[in-house]
C-alpha cells in the first residue's frame, strides 16, 4: 500500500507538471494582460516598461522555463493585478472556500442519506415519491437561479439570514475560520446550501439506488433470518454495502465543490478562490490561474487517492495493489 | 413430539398482472428430528414456503389463508418481537447461493457473533467461543482463523458450511434449507449434505430440505413431499415416494433421473413447460402435461392417502414400480 500511495504521488507530480504547462500557454493564447493593467492613455514608453517589469518581453518558452525554476523553489510569480505572490494570494482565499465545501459536503451527507434511505426502503409512501420528485428539481434547477431565489427569501422577504459575504471569523485549534462564529454560520449557511442541492439530490439517488438494491440481496434475507433487529440489518448489513458507491462520487464532488464553486461564490460575493479565478481569469492574471489549477490538479489527485484507501476500508474485497509495475 | 405443522397454508402475491397463488393450501408436519424433503421444480412454491414459516415473505407476497403451528403456538398470532425472536434461534435457514448470503462487507466473525447476541445475552468473548466451536463442527479446519476471514476468500462449500455453523449457532428446532447444495458441485453437495444431516440427528432439529433434486434428497430424507403449482401433489415415506411413485408428476419427475439400471436407455422428459403461474388451467394443473388426463381432471382433484400414509392429489393413481 505504501508504493501505490507513493506511486500515485509521483503520477500526480507529472500531472501537476502537464497541467502548468497547458494552463501557462493557453492563458498566453487568450489575451494580452498587459490591455488590462496599463490605462489607455499610457505612452510608448510606460508600456514598454510594464511589459519589461512583467517579464512578457522574453518568448513565451523561455517564459514558461523561468516559470518552472521559480515553482521548484516554490515561487508561482507574482499576480500581475496585486503585486503579491500567486501562491500567497490563493491561500488567503482557500479557507473561505475549504469551509464553504466542507459545510455543504456535510450538507450533503446529512440530508442526502437519510432520505435516501427513506424513499428507498418505503419506495410506495408519498413522502418517498415527493422526496424523488424534489432529488429531480435538485439536479436540473440552474444553481444561480436557486441561489438567487434563496436570497430573496431568506434574505430579502424573511430577512433571517444575510445575503452576502463571509461573517465574522475566529481562531479553533490553530485555524482561522467562521465555521466557529455564530455570524459565520449564519452568513455560510445559504451559500453552503446552495452548493449542497445538486449533491443532496445526487446522494438521495445514489442511496435509494443502492437500498432498492441491495434490499433484495440474499445476505439482507440471511441477516433478518439470522432474527437481527431490524435496526441493525438497515445500519450495518445495508448500510456498509451500499456506502461504497456513496463515498467515490461524493469524494470526487468534494474536488468539484472546492475547485468550481465560482458561481456561488460570485451569487453569494463569498471570498473565495472561486471568485478569484474568474476575477484573476477576467484580468488574464496568468500566474494565479496556473498556479490555482495547479493547486486544483494536486487536490483532485489528493481526493482520489484518499477515496482509493476509504473503498478499500469499506470493501474487503478491494485491496491496494501497485497496478504499474 | 409435533415441530412444526403447517395446514391449508395459502401464500399469494398480489400482483399488477394479477394474484399469483405460489402456495395454494399447502399442510403437513414434521416432529422432532425429522427429516422432510420438498421437491418441485422452480416456481412450485416450495421456497414460498420456506419463507412463509420463517415470516419473510417479501412485499407484495402475503399469507391470506391457513396456519402454521410451531411447537403449537399459531406464529400468525405473533407480534413482528415475537417472530423476530424466534428467527435465527428457534427457526433457522439457509440460501441457495452461499456466494449471495454471507454479506460480502464483513468478517465471519462479525456475522455468527450477532447472530448468537441477537438472541442471547453473552460477552463478546463467550460469543467468539461459540462461534469457533461452530465453525469446527461443520468440518472448517483452523476455525480461529477462518473466524478472521471476509466471504471472499472462502469457497463456495466453505462459505455454505459457514451458513450451516450459523443456522445451528443458537440450537434451532427447525432448520429450513432452502436448495442449499443447488449451487455446489456434486462432490461438495455430498459434504453439505452430510454436515447437515449430522448436526441435525445430534441435536434433534426438524429438517426441511427444499430442491428439485430427487437423488439429493433420496438418500436424506424421511419423508418426501412432491409440490407442483403451489400444491403438494404427493407425499409419504421416501421410500413409498421412491419406489412407488403414484402421481404421474413424481413418475415423470423419478423417470428423468439418471441412474445405473437404465444404462444405454434415453431418460424420460416431463412434456410441456413449468407452468404459468398467472394462468393455471382449472381443475389439476399438471392436466396439461400429463399423458393420463382426462375430462375429470378440470375439477381439482382432492388428496387421498392410503393406509400407509402416502398421499397423493389424482385422479389417476400411478403403479409402477421405478427401477432402484
Amino acid at each position: 500500500m505504501t508504493a501505490f500511495i507513493i506511486r500515485r504521488l509521483l503520477q500526480a507530480v507529472l500531472v501537476v507538471f502537464l497541467m502548468s504547462g497547458i494552463v501557462f500557454f493557453g492563458v498566453n493564447v487568450i489575451g494580452d494582460p498587459v490591455d488590462m493593467l496599463i490605462s489607455p492613455d499610457a505612452d510608448q514608453d510606460e508600456i514598454a516598461r510594464t511589459i519589461e517589469a512583467l517579464g512578457l518581453d522574453r518568448p513565451i518558452g523561455e517564459q514558461y522555463l523561468y516559470f518552472l525554476k521559480g515553482v521548484a523553489t516554490g515561487d508561482f510569480g507574482k499576480s500581475f493585478i496585486f503585486g503579491e505572490p500567486a501562491l500567497k494570494l490563493i491561500l488567503q482565499h482557500m479557507p473561505a472556500t475549504v469551509e464553504l465545501a466542507l459545510l455543504s459536503l456535510l450538507m450533503a451527507i446529512v440530508f442526502g442519506i437519510p432520505l435516501g434511505l427513506y424513499a428507498g426502503l418505503y419506495p410506495d409512501r408519498k413522502v418517498s415519491k415527493g422526496i424523488v420528485a424534489g432529488s429531480i428539481l435538485g439536479f436540473s434547477l440552474p444553481t444561480f437561479w436557486v441561489g438567487l431565489m434563496m436570497i430573496m427569501l431568506f434574505a430579502v422577504i424573511l430577512g433571517w439570514l444575510p445575503s452576502t459575504g463571509r461573517g465574522d471569523t475566529a481562531v479553533f485549534l490553530g485555524i482561522e475560520s467562521s465555521l466557529w462564529t455564530r455570524d459565520g454560520l449564519s452568513h455560510l449557511f445559504l451559500p453552503a446550501l446552495n452548493l449542497a442541492l445538486t449533491n443532496i439530490s445526487l446522494v438521495i439517488r445514489l442511496t435509494r439506488a443502492g437500498v432498492r438494491e441491495a434490499m433484495h440481496q440474499d445476505y439482507i434475507k440471511f441477516a433478518r433470518a439470522k432474527g437481527l433487529p431490524e435496526s441493525r440489518v438497515i445500519s450495518v448489513h445495508l448500510m456498509k454495502n451500499i456506502l461504497i458507491p456513496i463515498v467515490t462520487v461524493l469524494g470526487l464532488e468534494f474536488g468539484g465543490l472546492l475547485a468550481f464553486s465560482v458561481v456561488t461564490e460570485s451569487i453569494f460575493a463569498w471570498p473565495g478562490m472561486g471568485k478569484l479565478l474568474i476575477d484573476s481569469l477576467l484580468q488574464l492574471d496568468r500566474p494565479v490561474v496556473v498556479a490555482y489549477l495547479m493547486i486544483i490538479v494536486l487536490f483532485f489527485v489528493v481526493i482520489n487517492l484518499v477515496v482509493d484507501i476509504l473503498y478499500s476500508i469499506l470493501d474487503p474485497r478491494v485491496r491496494l495493489r501497485d497496478q504499474g509495475a | 413430539m409435533t415441530v412444526i405443522s403447517v395446514e391449508g397454508l395459502k401464500t399469494h402475491f398480489l400482483t399488477r398482472a394479477g394474484v399469483v397463488r405460489a402456495v395454494d393450501g399447502v399442510s403437513f408436519s414434521l416432529d422432532r428430528g425429522e427429516v422432510m424433503g420438498l421437491v418441485g421444480e422452480s416456481g412450485s412454491g416450495k421456497s414460498v414456503t420456506g419463507f412463509s414459516i420463517i415470516g419473510l415473505v417479501d412485499a407484495p407476497g402475503k399469507i391470506v389463508d391457513g396456519s402454521i403451528f410451531f411447537h403449537g403456538d399459531d406464529l400468525s398470532k405473533l407480534s413482528a418481537r415475537q417472530m423476530q425472536a424466534l428467527r435465527g434461534s428457534r427457526i433457522a435457514m439457509i440460501f441457495q447461493d452461499p456466494m449471495m448470503t454471507l454479506n460480502p462487507v464483513l468478517r465471519i466473525d462479525t456475522q455468527m457473533i450477532e447472530a448468537i447476541r441477537a438472541h442471547e445475552k453473552v460477552s463478546r468473548k463467550e460469543a467468539w467461543t461459540r462461534a469457533r466451536d461452530g465453525l469446527a463442527q461443520v468440518g472448517i479446519p483452523s476455525p480461529e482463523q477462518r473466524l478472521r476471514a471476509y466471504p471472499h476468500q472462502l469457497s463456495g462449500g466453505m462459505r455454505q458450511r459457514v451458513a450451516i455453523a450459523i443456522a445451528f449457532l443458537n440450537n434451532p428446532d427447525l432448520l429450513i434449507a432452502d436448495e442449499p447444495t443447488t449451487a455446489l458441485d456434486v462432490t461438495i453437495q455430498a459434504q453439505i449434505v452430510h454436515v447437515a444431516q449430522k448436526l441435525c440427528r445430534e441435536r434433534g432439529t426438524a429438517l426441511i430440505w427444499i430442491t428439485h433434486d430427487l437423488a439429493v434428497v433420496a438418500g436424506l430424507a424421511d419423508r418426501i413431499a412432491v409440490m407442483y403449482a403451489g400444491r403438494i401433489v404427493e407425499a409419504g415415506d421416501t421410500d413409498d415416494v421412491i419406489d412407488h411413485p403414484r402421481h404421474p408428476y413424481t413418475v415423470g419427475l423419478l423417470g428423468s433421473v439418471p441412474s445405473a439400471n437404465q444404462r444405454g436407455q434415453r431418460l424420460t422428459q416431463i412434456p410441456g413447460m413449468t407452468p404459468n403461474m398467472l394462468a393455471l388451467p382449472e381443475g389439476c394443473a399438471f392436466r396439461d402435461r400429463c399423458t393420463h388426463s382426462d375430462n375429470q381432471c378440470s375439477k381439482a382433484p382432492q388428496v387421498s392417502t392410503d393406509e400407509r400414509g402416502h398421499a397423493i392429489r389424482c385422479f389417476h393413481p400411478q403403479y409402477v414400480k421405478t427401477p432402484a
